[in-house]
């Protein structure tokens, strides 16, 4: 009998994964639902004997079977997009059928939660710290060092706590990773806890991934004999961007408005019902069960560049030929990630633009494509790498009103507790509105001659907009509590410096501006 | 006790044993009645021993939960940049046109499957690679 494998990831159900592997079924195959590659382009894709074909419809099965399907693409593993990751935290991926607690096992699962407990508690965060992982959520903030807190706080009760809200767009490797390898995450909390001394781990989730949900919890049933007695839960976010910072998801899990808290105290002593807590992105604790292996750890800390080690499982998503999940090294520059990885734009138009890092990371010109992916790097850049989402636009893209979607989306999704991102993501909105219509008029309230500082002869033009704009941002950036307040000016600025055209419509962009 | 105050004490039952229950337990109620109305607002304080207002201000913060049930199908636009990038705005006038007032349209800003834009949710179903026919079809078929 034919083996068949099928994803039954949510991009190749979404384009209709379940069908063909009926098809194929009824045509009398084995089937098996696995993980999928991260291939996107190519979803739903059909594996036999490891070689890959997609993007499959109903109409190719006879074709695929008897050989004749021009929708080939030879051995999967030799195909130049996954032959050149580095793929540690991904390793499985479209390998193992997800829930399969036997895949797992025979793929090195669990090796090293066995390893882990014939060692001290203090020596597996040793190893965390040699391995130089750093936070994947975007601030990168040294893993180990956070768990050498909580491990050292007192307390009766300490948590860990797993950000898989994954609000950023362009971003899907949390998802993809609870799809496709759920039982590795619970590993790692697994391992989190025993280092830390944690009773109850949760993984606290957007509603927008039912099927990711659905599988954290079929997979954490059957792991309860391995990782007893440690408690597992999954909680379900209710659509607030806002609720992957840190602070305001613990406020979240506990049933109260997602509203971000002051810092200190830090979560790591205060956390979790005001005990001490982990809160770590999913792809750090994926990241925990390779490197508590045997050698793990020297083994991640070779990978990568100055203080970025190890690897990043990134995202190429947007206007791009070969979208996807792709897992390398820290340290390629931008330009290979989307030009020869990613094969430019999915239109064949040239590149304009492309964000890196979510709604809050800056927009980079094609100028800067050679920058090196690394978090030290990125900032020196006025740009971040966040969770690694990598965003491509072609030149149709108003980057104008991109800049103003960034302030929209802050001001849609703003907790509310500070000034600068609540009002100010609604002002700023509007500064952008009048830059692109040239400026405006007086208003009658500004006319009254009490109004001393305000001309009167005529009304304000595009190019003080662009200064009030400017102070705006500093404002929000400097006046913030949170990166959702402090981080929109970066899309923001980053659209005016480089395409200062798109703002400025029928009016001619001030000299300042201009290159 | 009316059938709706008897199911919201079973629902509070239910997540008793949980740390910080009330977002698990407001995604019940939203799930079994389309809403958390001010009635339920009310039934809730007095079972979790809270304010009518702690309650207001946790259910009004959130997206997910609506104070009114809409009987309309509902169908959500991811209009998040990587959507946008691949022409999700483009679409929209066919889809409002092709909603009418007969199915709910809302915004998501991202569903994770970015690289195949524009996509879109219907319950538990996803969609892809819409275009403008593709989204007229979903939106009419809901
Ligand atoms: C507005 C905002 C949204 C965030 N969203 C996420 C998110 O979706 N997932 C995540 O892991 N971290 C997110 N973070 C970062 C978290 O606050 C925190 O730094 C992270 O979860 C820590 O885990 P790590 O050290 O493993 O990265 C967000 C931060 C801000 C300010
Ligand atoms: S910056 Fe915005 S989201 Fe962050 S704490 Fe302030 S109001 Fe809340
Ligand atoms: S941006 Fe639309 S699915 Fe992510």
């Amino acid at each position: 009998m034919t083996l068949v494998k099928i994803s039954d990831d949510a991009l190749a159900l979404a384009g209709g994964a379940d069908k063909l592997a009926k098809a194929f079924e009824d045509k009398g195959c084995e089937v098996h639902r696995t993980s999928s590659w991260g291939m996107q382009w190519l979803e739903p894709m059909v594996e036999i004997d490891g070689k890959g074909f997609g993007p499959a419809t109903l109409d190719d099965v006879d074709a695929i079977l008897d050989g004749s399907s021009d929708k080939g693409i030879g051995v999967i593993e030799e195909h130049p997009f996954i032959a050149r990751q580095q793929r540690l935290t991904f390793a499985r991926a479209g390998k193992t059928r997800p829930t399969s607690i036997d895949d797992y096992e025979d793929t090195g699962g669990w090796q090293a939660w066995k390893r882990v407990r014939t060692m001290e508690p203090a020596a597996v965060i040793e190893e965390v710290l040699a391995s130089g992982l750093r936070g994947r959520g975007g601030a990168g903030f040294p893993t180990g060092i956070k768990w050498k807190t909580v491990a050292e706080a007192k307390s009766d009760r300490k948590y860990i706590v797993v950000n898989a809200d994954e609000g950023d767009s362009g971003t899907f490797a949390d998802r993809m990773l609870m799809e496709g390898d759920p039982y590795q995450l619970i590993e790692g909390m697994a391992i989190a806890a025993y280092a830390v001394g944690a009773q109850t781990a949760y993984i606290y989730t957007r509603s927008e991934y039912p099927h990711a949900i659905a599988k954290m919890e079929e997979a954490i049933r059957r792991a309860e004999p391995i990782i007893a007695p440690l408690h597992m839960e999954v909680r379900m976010g209710a659509g607030a961007y806002v609720c992957g910072e840190e602070t305001s998801l613990l406020n979240s899990l506990e049933g109260k408005r997602g509203e971000v808290r002051a810092k200190p105290p830090l979560p790591a002593l205060e956390g979790f019902m005001g005990k001490p807590t982990v809160v770590n992105n999913v792809l750090t604790i994926a990241a925990i069960p390779h490197i508590l292996a045997e050698g793990g750890a020297e083994e991640y800390a070779r990978l990568g560049v100055d203080r970025s080690k190890g690897t990043m499982p990134i995202q190429l998503a947007g206007n791009i030929k070969h979208g996807g999940l792709f897992e390398v090294a820290f340290g390629l520059p931008l330009g290979e990630l989307v030009n020869e990885i990613g094969g430019g734009t999915f239109t064949g138009k040239p590149v304009k633009a492309v964000q890196v890092g979510g709604p809050l990371g800056a927009y980079i010109h094609p100028d800067q494509f050679d920058l090196v992916f690394g978090y030290e790097e990125f900032a020196a850049a006025d740009a971040l790498i966040g969770h690694a989402g990598i965003t491509v636009f072609d030149e149709s893209v108003d980057m104008g009103e991109m800049a103003r979607f960034a302030m929209e989306f802050c001001a849609a999704e703003s907790c509310g507790k500070c000034t600068p991102c609540r009002i100010g993501a609604v002002r700023g909105v509007e500064v952008i509105d009048r830059i692109r219509t040239g400026g405006r008029q007086r208003d009658i309230l500004e006319l009254r001659p009490q109004m001393h500082n305000t001309t009167k002869d005529k009304g304000r033009e595009a190019a003080e907009e662009v200064g009030l704009l400017t102070d705006l941002c500093e404002t929000m950036k400097f006046g913030s509590l949170c990166a959702l307040g402090g981080f929109t000016p970066y899309p923001v600025m980053s659209a005016l410096k480089h395409w200062p055209q798109d703002f400025f419509g029928e009016s001619e962009v001030p000299a300042e501006m201009a290159d | 006790m009316s059938d709706k105050s008897q199911r919201i004490g079973e629902i509070i039952a239910a997540h008793a044993h949980e740390e910080g229950p009330l977002l698990p337990i407001l995604h019940d109620i939203q799930h079994e009645f389309g809403c958390v109305d001010a009635e339920t607002e009310e039934m809730l304080a007095k079972g979790l021993n809270l304010t009518r207002a702690d309650i207001h201000g946790v259910v009004s913060f959130y997206h997910d939960y609506t104070p009114e049930a809409d009987p309309r199908p509902v169908v959500q636009i991811c209009r998040a940049e990587a959507c946008k990038a691949n022409g999700v705005e483009q679409l929209m006038g066919a889809a409002e046109a092709a909603a009418g007032g007969r199915v709910k349209l809302s915004t998501v800003y991202c569903l994770g499957l970015c690289s195949a834009g524009p996509a879109a949710r219907t319950g538990d179903d996803l969609h892809i690679r819409l275009d403008e026919k593709a989204i007229t079809k979903l939106i009419e078929n809901v």
